[in-house]
Parts: structure tokens; sequence; C-alpha cells
């Protein structure tokens, strides 16, 4: 076997690495943004003392948590569109419905573990925090505000940046539902000119590239904003 | 202790507060006068940090009735807020917050709660810290701080918002024997500008040198009253008594 | 859903067995233990070379993490599935592949868990361990693994619960567990996904869900033993 990547790097395979890499950041970052939003609102509402929403975030986390995300992906791809209004359904074909349903899939997913982890985050908070901040004065808002909020995000992560990691690499399950993302270019172009390894290998690089900067840069932020408590 | 003819700053009325089915206090009466500076002791589980911590509503009573400057504490209109600004506390395990520099520490009340500029309010905190010999840790976190150099600025952040009264839960008793020293003559040093002060402490020393009255504490109750020189000459109950001796 | 569990229930569970192949949700808890009796000494070891106190076994471990936590786990199947078969006189069934790719995961996952569960204990074992005179081997086999690795058991449910979710992976490789013959049965009958995706959703959620109370419960009962052990010392 010779090694040739001047063969899968020509315009047209070339083009097919550029945008699987493309839609596998965006996917990947839109859905990050989207989930850490759902995250801090289902770790609030989850807190909320009374029953029916509280049952209900602990059903919605547990279901994202125990259902492989593949399967995700294939009840909002294939089985949600028969539930939800012709209108909305029609208005998502028109754009592209792979990608939708695989960000929606991915949100909810990536979103269920932060609101975990946001919560654990809260609850590494020592009460003698609480007590300090009512004893200076502050009330609800301002003792969340600027009191347990600062601490919690930044308990919270180290878990966070391992979610993203987790979610990037999630991003390839898209292909199962034929999201045009990185390891479906790999394969089409594998298929296309029988040079597994050299297609491979580069987007095994790119996802290389991707996951150690996402390591990276989260340890920086994890020991520039890790609080230390004895 | 002063003498005036000013009403308590803090009365208590027949205090209750239950956990549950346990009845912490158990009818507890008491006053604290303008300047006075009272030690509070008595045996582990005696009710006297849910006594203090009764006075500005970390726990809530059952029954009876606590007076602050005249005023119901649960009086509506009484906002607890404005009440725990005017009453400092001080906690065991100082309870700093570890994501702020000890200046900020102090200057966070003052900034968020009484509104005051940014700038001054950094000036008044460095100012603060800088009297109780924390000039060079101003820009330090709490963690990079020693136990007693903690409880020092946890002290300055109760101080900076100018309380009326300043209540000190164990204060010493996290610490290193060898810190516990400089935490009690800052204490000192408050009293002597006139700090009207309540303070759960053994440390009896302390009681001895700075105290106007001991409360002495057990089940729940207030078992003694005394000036400082009563409760140490003997004029007292025998569980305090026998109290005292135990922690000799 | 009903009508759709009585005819095809059979076939979601253990597919065509005992006439043909056994597949569904029977495959994918059987190949799921077989990845965790796998993964498991693997891990072990893995976790002891970090341990160890040998700087290239240390560098070899770090390396591995680092590797297997910057892959998605579906392209080291495409590179054990399609690429092998270019190099190799033979290509490996979906079976292995699934069960191979699982199993250079899971070990990498497993480790740290492990490795975390040894750095956890106190300091004094080791000192009681070397002041009876014990080797590395006696101090490793009769002291450190007993106790970590039963303070493990809660992670080792945890990392089960992940395997049984990437079997899921199988699908993409035309490997027969649960989430390809639902797909497969969807493909065939055409007009009944939300039926056929509920099922397969609730299968996973019920068996993953009821693994990790489980999990919760181990762990509840060994921080409980822990606390009281520390207590009477």
């Amino acid at each position: 076997m010779t090694l040739d990547y001047s063969a899968i790097l020509e315009d047209r395979y070339f083009d097919y690495l550029v945008s699987g890499a493309i839609t596998t950041f965006s996917l990947a970052l839109a859905a990050w943004v989207a989930a850490i939003i759902l995250g801090l609102l289902i770790a609030a509402v989850r807190n909320i003392d009374f029953l029916p929403t509280r049952w209900f975030c602990i059903v919605f986390v547990d279901y994202h948590r125990s259902v492989p995300l593949l399967v995700q992906l294939f009840v909002w791809y294939f089985a949600l569109p028969e539930l939800l209004p012709q209108a909305f359904t029609q208005s998502i074909n028109r754009g592209n419905p792979e990608v939708f349903f695989a960000w929606v899939s991915l949100t909810l997913y990536s979103a269920s573990y932060m609101s975990e982890d946001i919560r654990s985050g809260l609850r590494a908070i020592p009460p003698g925090q609480f007590e300090a901040a009512r004893t200076i004065g502050m009330n609800y808002a301002k003792m969340m505000r600027w009191v347990i909020f600062p601490q919690a995000w930044r308990l919270s992560l180290p878990p966070l940046v391992n979610q993203a990691l987790i979610l990037f690499k999630g991003t390839s399950l898209a292909s199962a539902i034929g999201v045009a993302e990185l390891s479906y270019q790999a394969r089409s172009i594998e298929t296309q000119t029988f040079r597994a390894f050299e297609a491979f290998s580069l987007v095994t690089l790119i996802y290389m590239v991707g996951t150690i900067m996402i390591m990276f840069f989260g340890d920086r932020l994890v020991a520039r904003y890790a609080l230390k408590r004895g | 202790m002063t003498v005036t003819n000013e009403d308590p700053i803090l009365q208590i009325k027949d205090v209750h507060c239950k956990f549950g089915n346990f009845e912490a206090l158990k009818g507890i009466n008491a006053q604290l006068e303008k300047n006075e500076v009272v030690v509070v002791c008595g045996p582990s589980g005696s009710g006297k940090s849910t006594l203090i911590r009764t006075l500005n509503r970390l726990e809530s009573i059952s029954a009876g009735q606590i007076l602050f400057e005249g005023r119901d504490i649960y009086e509506k209109g009484m906002s607890v807020e404005t009440l725990r600004t005017k009453i400092g506390m001080v906690f065991q395990s100082f309870n700093l917050f570890p994501h702020l520099s000890a200046r900020d520490n102090v200057a966070l009340g003052l900034i968020r709660v009484l509104h005051r500029p940014k700038k001054e309010a950094e000036q008044t905190a460095s100012e603060l810290l800088a009297s109780v010999g924390l000039g060079d840790e101003l820009h330090k976190k709490p963690m990079e701080l020693s136990g007693g150099q903690q409880q020092r600025v946890s002290i300055c952040r109760a101080v900076a918002l100018e309380p009326t009264v300043m209540l000190f839960d164990e204060p010493t008793s996290a610490l290193d024997p060898e810190m516990v020293g400089e935490v009690l003559s800052l204490m000192k040093t408050l009293a002597g500008r006139g700090m009207t002060m309540l303070c759960v402490t053994h440390e009896m020393g302390f009681a001895k040198e700075v105290a106007d009255s001991i409360w002495f504490m057990a089940d729940g109750q207030m078992v003694d009253r005394a000036p400082v020189s009563d409760f140490f000459s003997g004029d007292i109950s025998d569980r305090a008594k026998s109290f005292l001796k135990a922690i000799h | 859903m009903i009508e759709l569990l009585e005819q095809y229930g059979r076939l979601l569970l253990v597919g065509h067995y005992p006439n043909g192949p056994l597949g569904g949700l029977a495959m994918t808890i059987l190949t799921s233990l077989l990845c965790l009796a796998i993964c498991f000494p693997i891990a072990t070891l893995l976790a002891l070379a970090r341990t160890h106190g040998n700087k290239t076994l240390a560098r070899f471990y770090t390396g591995y993490i680092y590797f297997v936590r910057s892959m998605p786990l579906l392209m080291l199947i495409f590179w054990i599935y399609y690429f092998l078969p270019y190099v190799l006189p033979f290509s490996l069934s979906p079976f292995v592949t699934i069960v191979l790719a699982i199993t250079i995961f899971s070990s990498a996952y497993l480790a740290e868990v492990i490795r975390a569960a040894i750095e956890a204990l106190p300091k004094g074992q080791y000192d009681a361990a070397s002041a009876l005179g014990f080797r590395y081997w006696q101090t490793t086999f009769l002291i450190v693994l007993p106790q970590a690795l039963t303070n493990c058991i809660p992670g080792l449910v945890s990392q089960f619960i992940l395997i049984i979710k990437e079997t899921s992976l199988g699908y993409i490789i035309t490997f027969n567990e649960l989430t390809y013959v639902a797909h497969e049965l969807n493909k065939i009958l055409l007009v009944k996904p939300v039926e056929i995706f509920t099922i397969l959703a609730i299968s996973y959620f019920v068996l993953c869900s009821g693994l990790s109370q489980l999990g919760g419960q181990l762990e509840r009962r060994i921080a409980r033993g822990r606390l009281s052990n520390d207590s009477d010392q």
C-alpha cells in the first residue's frame, strides 16, 4: 500500500473535508451554547419546590442520560416529525432537517448532563457561604448574583469543559441521520477513492485538533478560574 | 460596664427555638446594653450558637420576642436585610468568599448592599484591613491567608458596614493555637472602641479581661447571667462551676 | 403499540434465536457484558501502570488516555471495520469490531476510575503494608486492589451503562444489536416509526436508568461502610 494524499486532496474531496469540518465545528458550537443556556434553566427549574416541574426535570434529565445519543437522534429524526404539526415539519424540511434535528438532539442531550454538573456545583458550595452573604445584608437575588453564582460556575467549570469535549465528539453520530459532517465525509471519500487510510487519518487528525484545542483551553480556563478552598 | 439611661440594644424575651421535635432554646430572657461586651459560654449543645443566630434571624424563633433598638425584629416593615447590616456576625469557620480577594470580601457589602461608590468602598476596605495589620494581603485570596488572617478579614467584613452590635460565634475555635491571640486582640481593640459585642467563646482569659458580663447556658436555658467579677469569684450556679472546672 | 410488541417483541428481544442468529436486546446486553469483562483487567493494569511510579509506564498511560479522549468512538470503528481489511488478509466481523472498539475505549475511561480509587486510598495503608515487609506485588494484590476495586463498584456500573449505550453504534456497521434490529424493523414496516422508536428508547431508558439507580444504591452503601470504618479507627 502506498500513501497518496494528493488523490484525496484534489478539489472535490478537499471541499468535502472543509465543508465537513465546518459542519462539525459549527454544530458543536451551536449545540454547546444552547445547551449551557438550557442546562442553567433546567437546573433552576429543578430547584423550584413544585412537584410537577421537579418531576418533569428529573425524567427529562434521566431520559437523556439513559438513552444512547444515536437513539435520541433517531427518535427526533424518524419519529417526532410524525407527531409535530405538518406546517412545522414542512418549514423544517425546507431548510436542512438533518442538521436541525441533530442540533436539537445534541442540545437536549448535553443540556441534561450540564444541568447536573451545574447542580452539583451549587451543592458543593458550603451553607456557610449562603449564611455569610445573608449576614452582610444581602437579599436572595444579590446573594445569588454576587456570592453563589460566581462560585458555582467556577466549581462547574471542569465538568462543563469535559461536556464540551463529549459534545464535540458526539457530533460524529449525526452522520447516522445523514448530516454531512466530518465522519460522513470520511466515509464518502473512502467509498469513492478506496483510500481509507488517507481519508480516515486526515479526519481523525481534524478531530484531534478540535479535541486538543478544547482540552488545552479548558485546562487554561480551569487553572485560571478554579476555586481554591481548604 | 457603661451605665446609660438608653434602652438596651437587644432585648430577648422568653425566646424559644425548635428544630423539629428538638427544643434548642427553652425560653431565654436576656438583654444587651449599649457598649456592653458579653461572653456567652456553656457546654456544647447548650444552645448558645442558636441563640446568637436567632438575633439576626439566621434561625427563626418559635415563640417569644426579640427587640433590636426597641423594635421587634419580626415586625412588619422591618427589613431583615437592614437588620443584618446593623448586626455584624463573625463565624467559627470564617466563611470568607473564596472567589474574592481580601479587600473585595470587605468591600462587597459596602458596594452591593450599602451602594457606596466602588472606589470609595475599596478605599475604606483597604484602610480597614491595613488598620488590622493586613495592609500587605489586600489582593490575596482567602486560601492564601492563614486562619488567623482570614478571621481578621472576616471581622473587617462585618465591621465595614458599621454595625451597632457584633455577634461572634466561636471565632477562635477553628484556629491553630498560635493564631488565637491575634484574633482576640483585635476583638479587644473593638471592645475598647466601645463596640457592643456578644461573643460565644470558651476563651475565659478573654472573658475575664474584656467582658462586662457572662451568660452561662445549658440545655437551651439561660442558667446564669452575672457581671464578670461575680462570675469568676464563684457567685454562680453549681453547673457553671463544674463547667468552669472542666474547661480549665 | 401493544400489537406491534406482540408481533415483533420477540425479534427485538432475542433476534431470530433459536432458529437463527441471536440479536436485539439480548445481543446488546451480552455484548456489553463481554466488553466489560475484557475491559476490567485491562483497565486495572493500565491504572497500575499509572500508579506504579515508573515514568515510562506513566507516560504510556497518559498517551493512551489522551489518544482515546481525542477521538470519537465512531472514527475508531471506521478504522477497524473499513480500514483494517485493506491491510489484513481477512476482515473483522461487526461483532468483533464493536467489542474491540468499545474495549479500547472503555478501558481508558475505566482505568481513570480505578486510578482515582487507588489514589484515594490513605497513605497509611502503604506504610502499614511496608511495615509488614510486603513487596510491591503483595501490597498491590493484598492491600491496594481489594480496597480500591471495591470502592470502584459504582464506577463499574456507570461504565456498564456507558458500554450499553455505545453498543448502539453497532447499527452503523450492521451489527445485530437492539438499535440495528429496531431500525431494520422500521425499514420493513415503514408506517410505524413513532411506535418502534418509542419502544426502542423506552427499552434503553428502563435498562440504563434502572442500572443507574442500582449504582446509586451501591455507592451509598459503600460510602456508609467507609464512614463506619473510619469511626471505628
